[in-house]
């Protein structure tokens, strides 16, 4: 479950920047081949953001597809999986280029 | 759950050398990272993943506003946005990376580990694979200066079977956590000072998902693969294999005895990782141990040059 300890860190910075007033949306982004579940994120943000000025906040959460690209032919397919070799060459392994996002893109806060 | 630290009954970290609190909230030592929120500038980037680094762009906006949309048409569309009860609400764009202030901290100790010239290992497996069975043998063969920090959910025995050697070892107990932060490191590291010039092991916690994520600010990630496992498993757990410098294949003393297609799993390895290096060793009959003891010290010695 590291995804308990990376909202723990999504939380923490949150707070940080909101400082006493009171968060009332985040929006992240996790790739689709981050390792992270989006799904795990949004169970513990409740849990994590609980007795903060976070807490009640709206998690948004997107999550762009997984993109590779070959080495060997250049060419880029999206990916499921990070470990997929090229549909076209078949042996050369895929070079991850997109997917892997794991940032908290904005917060909404009350005015202070 | 304390926000600050994130510990809460059973989820408590304790570091060895930690002095007893009495309140969950009261944080004398090891929740005090000193400097944790300083951004220093001239950290080095030796890996190939990205630090981008939290800059903040915030606006305040009126929600209270009319305005007009003009589409390709050229038909002209207003509305006016209310303003919510609570009045005006600011829109902080971030763009942070989720595990910034990890990272942050990993280049911290990786600084202070360059700075001292040690050589920082990173090991990761699942559990049982063979991680301190494996520190035993080559602490006590190395020849050079060397020390550990142990992380385990809970007990000092590990630990113990490190300090026999003679060694320097610290245990970090991460309760429920199931793999080690930069942040205890950081501790770790200003509790343990490692002897300048020396090897520095850090065996994580046991768990092939969990430890890929965090940085500890290392200078080589090395994971352990027994034979006694699936030759599967780097597909399976495609995270941990791919940002491995090294793979260790451990226990091969035992391949006689199980059905483990090692074809099979280098083909699986080099799926993961193209690049990586794959040692054989047995801390048992120490089959492989001269192998991996030169490439150590290569390492080591490519820390220092004569």
């Amino acid at each position: 479950m590291h995804e308990l300890s990376l909202t723990r860190h999504v939380v923490s910075m949150v707070v940080e920047r909101a400082g006493a007033r009171r968060v009332t949306a985040v929006r992240l982004r996790i790739g689709r081949l981050s390792g992270v579940s989006a799904e795990a994120v949004r169970f513990a943000f409740d849990v994590c953001a609980r007795g903060t000025v976070a807490e009640g906040a709206r998690l948004l959460v997107v999550e762009p597809e997984g993109r590779g690209e070959c080495p060997a032919c250049g060419r880029s397919f999206p990916m499921e999986s990070v470990i997929e070799t090229c549909s076209f060459c078949r042996m050369t392994p895929l070079r991850v280029v997109g997917g892997e996002d794991m940032m908290i893109e904005s917060i909404e806060m009350e005015a202070g | 759950m304390c926000a600050t630290c994130g510990c809460s009954k059973g989820a408590k970290v304790t570091i060895e050398g930690d002095h007893e609190h009495a309140g969950a909230h009261e944080h004398a030592g090891a929740h005090e990272h000193a400097g944790a929120h300083e951004h220093s500038l001239a950290h080095e980037h030796t890996d190939d993943h990205e630090h981008s680094h939290a800059h903040e762009h915030s606006h305040a906006h009126e929600h209270s506003h009319a305005h007009e949309h003009t589409d390709e048409d050229g038909r002209v569309y207003s509305h006016t946005h209310g303003a919510p009860d609570r009045g005006p609400a600011e829109l902080a764009v971030l763009e942070a990376r989720l595990l910034e202030k990890n990272d942050r901290l990993a280049d911290r100790n990786r600084a202070w580990l360059a700075g001292r010239e040690v050589l920082a290992l990173n090991l990761m497996s699942s559990p049982g694979a063979g991680k301190t069975t494996l520190l035993v043998r080559a602490l006590s063969e190395l020849g050079l200066p060397a020390s550990v920090i142990e992380g385990d959910q809970a007990s000092s025995l590990d630990a113990d079977r490190i300090r026999e050697t003679g060694a320097p070892v610290l245990q970090i107990n991460t309760g429920t956590g199931c793999h080690l932060e930069a942040d205890m490191i950081a501790t770790a590291l200003e509790r343990l000072r490692p002897a300048f010039g020396s090897v520095l092991f850090i065996e994580n916690v046991g768990n092939l998902v969990c430890p890929s994520l965090f940085d500890l600010g290392e200078a080589v990630r090395v994971v352990l693969f027994s034979v006694t496992e699936g030759a599967d498993k780097p597909i399976k757990y495609p995270h941990m294999f791919r940002r491995a410098d090294v793979v260790l294949l451990t226990k091969i003393d035992l391949l006689p005895h199980v059905d483990f297609d090692e074809r099979a799993a280098l083909s699986a390895l080099r799926a993961a990782r193209p690049d990586v290096t794959v040692v054989r060793v047995s801390a048992r009959t120490g089959e492989g141990m001269p192998e991996l003891l030169s490439w150590l010290r290569d390492r080591h010695a490519a820390l220092h040059p004569t």
